[in-house]
């Protein structure tokens, strides 16, 4: 069985129910039509341009540029992390480490599915490597940013119980244990509930993506079951190197807290 | 600015609100960048591992904070099994050892910054920098806090008071340090260096 490919008109068809998000916003007066709008384009200029440039990738089928376009999703994602937090630490710094961290777990957890559970041939296969390596760096992100805004956001509420320690000659990892331990549950719970889910309430993109295009059910949950156990594993790897890093960052070398490195956004 | 501040003393910090006394405090128990020297017995801040300093430089603050949902698992981390130090101290403060096993959100602000001041002597440091340390307490208490800061010089430790109340400076200090809002004053010659 083979997919059934999309023409414009049945795109357009399903455009009309964007109309429905204009008509709640104007009603409810979010003042969202704007945004909708942006983010409707922005997706389609994206997806656009990706789909450009994923063809002619895949008809290279080049090491030099699978790695390049996944160096750029790297950055990208890197970039992500800074905009997305609410009150983000440090500067050129923190973005060099973060997407230096990202880089580091997408190379190890993409290596792994691809090169050694999946082994497709060639190995650096583009149809491969850069589909999972966007799964992985997106889910690792958004882990990475839940860890960075609740670090940030518990360190300021709780700074007194942190200073006391601190003046206690407690020494900084020892100091800041309560935020980090929150921090860290807090990015590694979404993908947890994710596995918890999957299956029961929804069926992952992924998946839903493969049986539309006429993988058989069976071999699309073995593929999405890999892919959980990659996103699972990079989501940790991601949690810790942000919520260390940021400690890091947040204080220094005299064991000082120092909160005068978080920048705010407004 | 220069002072110093001799073992078994007590130098008052005074000023208004926003004159610095408090920064003054955290900065030589190193808790803030800050320029200067600072040294105790012959060695400056930045040559020693900051953790060791504050082992040494206790900094009590105005609003203690609490990182455990009783004050239990503290003191047991710092005193261990030497249940009577710490029951001697608590007496000395006017509470109960049966404190220590109440939820801290239960228990009274005043209560909390006399287990908070505990929490700062029962390892013995040798300086001790107190930032309004009976800011919430009635006088019964307050004169108990007070005859623990007494004793604390009579064991030759060196303390660092911050308080608004006059009476108090008084009462404890063998030297005052006064600051004004733009720039500090040495109220007491004999400290100026």
């Amino acid at each position: 069985m083979s997919y059934v490919p999309l023409t414009p008109l049945d795109l357009t068809l399903a455009a009309l129910l964007l109309v429905a998000n204009a008509a709640i916003s104007f009603a409810f007066r979010l003042k969202l039509e704007k945004s909708i709008a942006i983010a409707v384009v922005r997706m389609l200029v994206q997806l656009a341009l990706i789909s450009i440039v994923l063809k002619f990738i895949f008809a290279q089928t080049s090491p030099l540029w699978t790695a390049m376009l996944g160096l750029v999703m790297v950055i990208a994602a890197g970039i992500e992390v800074m905009s997305r937090q609410q009150r983000p630490v440090g500067g050129w710094y923190a973005f060099g480490l973060q997407t230096a961290t990202l880089f580091f777990i997408g190379m190890v957890v993409t290596g792994l599915g691809v090169g050694v559970i999946i082994e497709p041939n060639p190995w650096y296969a583009p149809r491969y490597i850069l589909p999972i390596l966007g799964m992985v760096l997106s889910n690792t992100l958004t882990g990475m940013c839940l860890v960075l805004d609740t670090l940030t956001e518990t360190i300021n509420r709780e700074r007194t119980a942190i200073e006391a320690r601190l003046a206690l000659g407690a020494p900084r990892f020892e100091a800041l244990e309560n935020p980090l331990r929150v921090a860290m549950r807090t990015g590694m719970i979404p993908i947890l509930n994710a596995m918890a889910t999957t299956g029961i309430v929804a069926l992952p993109g992924m998946m839903t993506g493969q049986i539309l295009a006429g993988v058989a059910p069976v071999e699309a949950a073995k593929y999405q079951v890999l892919i959980m156990f990659l996103i699972a594993g990079a989501t940790a790897l991601g949690a810790v190197c942000a919520g260390v890093g940021a400690i890091i960052l947040l204080t220094d070398d005299r064991h000082r807290l120092r909160l005068d490195r978080i920048r705010s956004k407004t | 600015m220069t002072f110093e501040v001799a073992a078994g003393e007590c130098l008052a910090i005074e000023g208004p609100s926003g004159s610095g006394k408090s920064r003054l405090l955290r900065a030589i128990a190193d808790l803030d960048p800050a320029p200067g020297q600072v040294f105790l017995d012959g060695e400056e801040r930045n040559e020693v591992p900051a953790t060791h300093w504050r082992t040494n430089v206790r900094y009590c603050a105005a609003e203690p904070g609490w990182w455990t949902e009783t004050a239990a698992p503290v003191f047991k981390a710092m005193v261990g099994t030497d249940t009577p130090r710490l029951n001697r101290l608590l007496s000395a403060l006017g509470l109960g050892p049966e404190l220590l096993d109440r939820p801290l959100a239960l228990v009274s602000t005043g209560e909390r910054q006399r287990l908070a001041l505990a929490r700062a002597l029962i390892d013995e440091p040798k300086v001790l920098l107190f930032d309004e340390p009976t800011s919430a307490l009635d006088p019964q208490a307050t004169a108990l806090v007070e005859e623990l800061i007494k004793y604390q010089k009579l064991a030759g430790r060196t303390v660092l008071l911050v308080t608004h109340d006059h009476a108090q400076v008084e009462r404890l200090s063998d030297a005052r340090l006064v600051l004004a809002k733009r720039r500090p004053t040495n109220a007491n010659a004999e400290h100026a260096a």
